[in-house]
């Protein structure tokens, strides 16, 4: 059986998607040029990337990371891969051959880290030691790891697959706290500093559902199971609200953190710690911090005293009573 | 109709033809969160699917601030 009714608003032909917030569907043909032209304007208007650029993307084996990295080299960039293994039981082992498996069959250059071999920790145990909640001694953890790599590997920018729905579930967060801090620093370019390379999210402008769209109609095989410590957590909450509302209102969600970025960044400029001089080097690393020794120093000192914890322990109190 | 679902993989079963608009609403699921593929092609919301199809729905939203 075929479909009925939507054509694509370009071409005319069968539709293979309705997205609300362009008041059209589109076949699969003209929703990757509509994606290609949204990351295009992305990198034009934050000047994120330029074809000399030597550069190093993000990959976790997820729609979004794969996706960021096909649509670069597609667009001409020379973009090579850098996958992290966080010691998350199956689900580690999982997307790691994912990305893999893109990259040998696209001939691209990918480099791992594991965090067990190189950095003699995984994200469960650095949780438990740290008393931080897992997703945040893992972004901790990815962030500097991430950094260390760019500079080693002297790559002038570092991608990540952040889209519209992370950054507008980021920034619904932040505005709820007011944190004023962390609204500062939500931009889509972290320009190179002492220590930092240049980081660039390219994706800004592209929902989760695109993204997921772009990897069905382009045959990229990515991981489509959740990490086990994702359930339940409040930024997952916060992008089924931001949803919510999308749905009876489309379009809301990107103006929500489009218009940010457009009238109220400019407002928060300078407002943050980085840029009020409040940094200097961490004693053991020499990584700009605002305290003697870094959080990851601390994070790397104190899961070494730990005993390793499995996964199962530090899963949210639901996804632990499915498996049992 | 056989229904793939996602995290976690299970499967059902539902009989008559329907919009995948409909399909949706019917496993109570939003629009925005879920891409449907039918017969191994993604499908629009006015797509219609028949008993015969095989069905995924994907959940495109992923948890994590990563
Ligand atoms: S959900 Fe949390 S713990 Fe899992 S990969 Fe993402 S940031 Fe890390
Ligand atoms: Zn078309
Ligand atoms: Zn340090």
């Amino acid at each position: 059986m075929t479909a009925v009714g939507s054509k694509c608003k370009v071409c005319k032909g069968p539709a293979v998607i309705g997205l609300r917030r362009h008041h059209a569907h589109f076949c699969a043909e003209h929703l990757q040029q509509l994606c290609r032209r949204q990351m295009a304007k992305a990198i034009e208007d934050f000047d994120m990337l330029s074809f000399d650029d030597r550069i190093l993307v993000a990959v976790s084996g997820g729609k979004d990371s794969l996706a960021v990295w096909d649509m670069l080299i597609e667009a001409g960039y020379q973009a090579d891969g850098l996958y992290v293994g966080l010691g998350i039981g199956e689900y580690s082992d999982s997307s790691g051959g994912y990305v893999r498996r893109f990259a040998d069959e696209r001939g691209l250059n990918l480099q791992t880290v594991d965090l067990r071999d190189d950095y003699g920790f995984d994200i469960p145990t650095a949780s438990k030691a740290t008393k931080r909640v897992p997703c945040s001694a893992c972004g901790l953890s990815k962030r500097r790891v991430f950094d260390k790599a760019a500079l080693d590997g002297r790559y002038d920018v570092l991608v990540t697959g952040h889209n519209l729905d992370d950054e507008a579930a980021v920034l619904y967060g932040n505005t709820l706290r007011w944190d004023i801090d962390y609204l500062a620093r939500q931009l889509p370019v972290l320009p190179a500093t002492n220590g930092f390379p240049k980081k660039v999210k390219p994706l800004i402008r592209l929902t989760e559902r695109e993204m997921a769209a772009w990897c069905l109609v382009r045959g990229i095989d990515y991981i489509v199971e959740e990490c086990p410590i994702a359930a339940g957590n409040k930024h997952l909450v916060y992008k089924q609200s931001l949803n919510v509302i999308d749905e009876s209102s489309p379009g809301a969600k990107a103006a929500f953190y489009l218009g940010f970025l457009d009238r109220m960044a400019p407002i928060l400029q300078g407002r943050s710690a980085a840029a009020t001089g409040q940094l200097h080097d961490c004693e053991r690393c020499g990584s700009p911090t605002t305290s003697t020794v870094c959080a990851f120093c601390m994070l790397i000192e104190r899961s070494a005293e730990h005993d390793p914890v499995p996964v199962d322990m530090v899963l949210p109190k639901r996804a632990r009573k499915e498996i049992s | 109709m056989k229904i793939l679902l996602r995290n976690p993989r299970r499967e059902i079963e539902m009989q008559g033809t329907r919009s995948v608009n409909r399909l949706l609403d019917d496993l109570d699921l939003n629009r925005e969160s879920h891409l449907v593929i039918r017969n191994g092609t993604l499908v629009p919301g006015d797509a219609l699917l028949a008993d015969a199809d095989e069905i995924e729905v994907r959940p495109v939203i992923s948890g994590g601030s990563h």
